[in-house]
């Protein structure tokens, strides 16, 4: 178990939380490897948005360990610490600064000095520009990059949100439901975006669309009740029996 | 670094804004001392005093629009330290009197010595000294609101559970600030100023002076608040309005933003209370009830929260109808002022400033679709070039660009 937290890039063991008796996560055990794709799946109120809230630091867990990179204890530090680690967190609900540019709202998770005083008198440098400029591309929005972000679709707002992530450069991101409410082309985008990213990142996406999750052809993992049920390739967990009865359905 | 931020801050309006503020600076007091009486561009003196607190109110009302129109934050004490600020120069004042008061003792304000005390409180120590008020003019309301901001901050307490403890603060600081016992005048404030950095207060001179003093404290505001909100870090304070969780997930500290921004704004409040005590003669208790600090929600409101000109605009304007309607139909006031907030709040949500932007944009628009309708008579557009030009958003409209939510 040791050697396996110190190669892990996330690990939790044994984490539990309950929310006024209500077990949302249960003796949950979870590792993800540098640079691997991991999809999670499972039933509502299985426990995975409540799994990202422990990791970025929004819940504190009753019980249970969660290390980043074998070594750092996240239940020991709040959320701006944590995405300064390297960690960075797509929402369900697609979050962006509305009212600045699609520019500007990548310009502000740029990995820079988060300072106050170091963001007044920050002065964008040319590699900055450039790294915008290539982030955009990344995530089909140039040619949208002076219009508000309050003006973009929920497609496009979940690319948008997508390229923050990018622009922070975390060693981990984690992605929950980015498909959700896209169409099918959008989501055949997305996917094709993810798998890009996990080039070079690793990434934990929270998904329920399992033609979504056939696409990013990845390690599964299925929560429920706040415990794992199933891992391993996708194949493998959608003929687990336990997770036919409690999720996929006969 | 500095000069970069200044100079990013000076864009047009902004130029125009502070150039407006200078102007008046110079002009007033010219043509209050130096036109004849009964000139019809003599600014009269009862003018100038009323003026110069009117831009004492729009510097507070700039102050406030900086942490609720751009970082969320709705303060309903920000009245708590302007007055403080103000009772700091009061402090000061009191002092200048000297032997000059009804019990002719040197050291002792009056109220002090109809009180039976006999040494001067510590904390009024040093307050003689013009340079040492200054200061404390600038520390204590800045030391208020750090403290207070780092607890509330610090405990992630937003929207309106911020707005009542900080209602709550300026109404605990008027019942102490009413005791006898606090040193500061009780029931009376402190008043019957005579000289101020050696002038005698009432003169003509002094009060052209620190209506000057006034307007170029509201330029030198102006253009901190616009160093701000036109930096990265403006835009991290409206991230924090908008949407604070996910600027707390890119690993921002908010908590550290707001505590700045409001730290900056009770500063400039403070120095606006400074400003406003010499003018009106009297600093007393009544500053920090809750309804005053209420009523820069209004000015702010109604002039356009979210823009730096438009807490300026609504200050002076709410508080001339007030001058106005107090004179002529003294019943009907608060009537008027409640039934003002109720339509900008249901007609004008982005204020009178928020009502020109808008025309404007519309205006541009019509122009620009108009020129495009003239282009097709003459040459035909490409299949895939757009009808109209679009045009780049300028910074002044960004917070347009989607509603300002309210502090949530």
């Amino acid at each position: 178990m040791t050697s396996e937290l110190a190669s892990s890039l996330l690990y939790l063991d044994d984490v539990t939380v309950s929310f006024d008796g209500f077990k949302a996560l249960n003796s949950l055990s979870l590792v993800v490897q540098p640079g691997e794709l991991q999809a999670i799946i499972g039933p509502n109120g299985a426990g995975k948005t409540t799994m990202m809230d422990i990791v970025t630091g929004k819940t504190r867990p009753d019980k249970g360990e969660v290390y980043f990179e074998g070594r750092i204890d996240l239940t020991k530090k709040d959320e701006a610490e944590i995405a300064n680690l390297g960690i960075g967190r797509k929402f369900q609900k697609p979050t962006v600064f509305e009212s600045h540019t699609v520019w500007d709202n990548i310009e502000l998770a740029l990995k820079n000095p988060r300072g106050v005083f170091a963001s007044w008198f920050y002065a964008r440098g040319q590699s900055d520009t450039g790294r915008i400029a290539e982030i955009l591309e990344t995530v089909r929005l140039t040619h949208r990059k002076n219009d508000f972000a309050a003006n973009l679709s929920h497609g496009q707002k979940q690319w948008l949100e997508i390229g923050m992530l990018l622009a922070q450069d975390p060693k981990l991101l984690l992605v929950d439901e980015p498909v959700a409410g896209m169409t099918d082309a959008e989501t055949e985008e997305t996917s094709k975006l993810l798998k890009v990213i996990a080039k070079n990142h690793s990434v934990v996406v929270v998904e329920h669309d399992m033609s979504f999750v056939r696409d990013l052809d990845c390690r599964v993992t299925c929560l429920a009740e706040g415990s794992v049920l199933a891992q391993g390739s996708l194949a493998h967990v959608s003929a687990d029996e336990k997770v036919i009865e409690r999720y996929l359905g006969r | 670094m500095i000069t970069k931020a200044v100079l990013r801050a000076l864009d047009t309006k902004a130029v125009i804004v502070i150039s407006i503020l200078v102007a008046v600076a110079i002009l007033v007091p010219l043509s209050n001392l130096f036109l004849p009486v009964g000139h019809p561009m003599r600014v009269p003196n009862y003018l100038v005093s009323l003026l110069g607190k009117y831009l004492s109110y729009a510097m507070l009302a700039l102050a406030l629009d900086l942490i609720w129109g751009y970082a969320g934050i709705l303060s309903l004490g920000h009245g708590a330290f302007f007055a403080l600020g103000g009772y700091a120069m009061g402090m000061y004042l009191m002092r200048q009197i000297g032997d000059r008061g009804v019990y002719a003792n040197a050291t002792l304000p009056d109220f002090m010595v109809f009180l039976g005390w006999q040494d001067l409180p510590w904390y009024w120590q040093g307050m003689d000294m013009f340079w040492f008020a200054a200061l404390m003019i600038v520390f204590v309301p800045g030391l208020l609101a750090f403290v207070f901001g780092w607890f509330a901050f610090r405990s992630r307490v937003t929207g309106v559970y911020f707005s009542i403890i900080s209602q709550a603060m300026v109404f605990a600081l008027m019942l102490a600030f009413f005791r006898n016992d606090m040193g500061f005048g009780g029931n009376n404030g402190l008043t019957d100023f005579k000289d101020i950095l050696g002038a005698p207060i009432a003169a003509p001179a002094t009060r052209a002076a620190l209506f000057s003093a006034t307007a170029l404290a509201l330029a030198i505001s102006f253009l901190l608040c616009a160093m701000v909100i036109k930096s990265k870090l403006g835009k991290v304070m409206v991230a924090v309005r908008d949407a604070e969780s996910r600027t707390r997930f890119i690993g921002y500290r908010v908590e550290n933003v707001k505590l700045f921004a409001f730290t900056v704004s009770a500063v400039i409040a403070g120095v606006a209370g400074a400003l406003y005590v010499p003018q009106v003669g009297i600093i007393n208790p009544g500053e920090f009830s809750p309804a005053n600090s209420i009523e820069i929600v209004i000015w702010t409101a109604v002039g356009g929260r979210g823009t730096l000109l438009g807490p300026i605009i609504g200050a002076i304007l709410v508080n001339a109808g007030k001058s106005y309607f107090t004179g002529a139909f003294p019943d009907f006031w608060l009537f008027a002022l409640g039934g003002l907030f109720v339509f900008v709040t249901l007609f004008m949500p982005k204020g009178i400033v928020g009502v020109f932007v808008s025309a404007w944009t519309a205006l541009r628009a019509r122009r620009a679709s108009a020129r495009a309708q003239k282009g097709i008579g003459s040459v035909t557009p490409g299949p895939d070039e757009p009808a109209t030009p679009r045009t780049a958003p300028d910074d002044e409209a960004a917070p347009h660009g989607a509603e300002p939510k309210p502090a949530e």
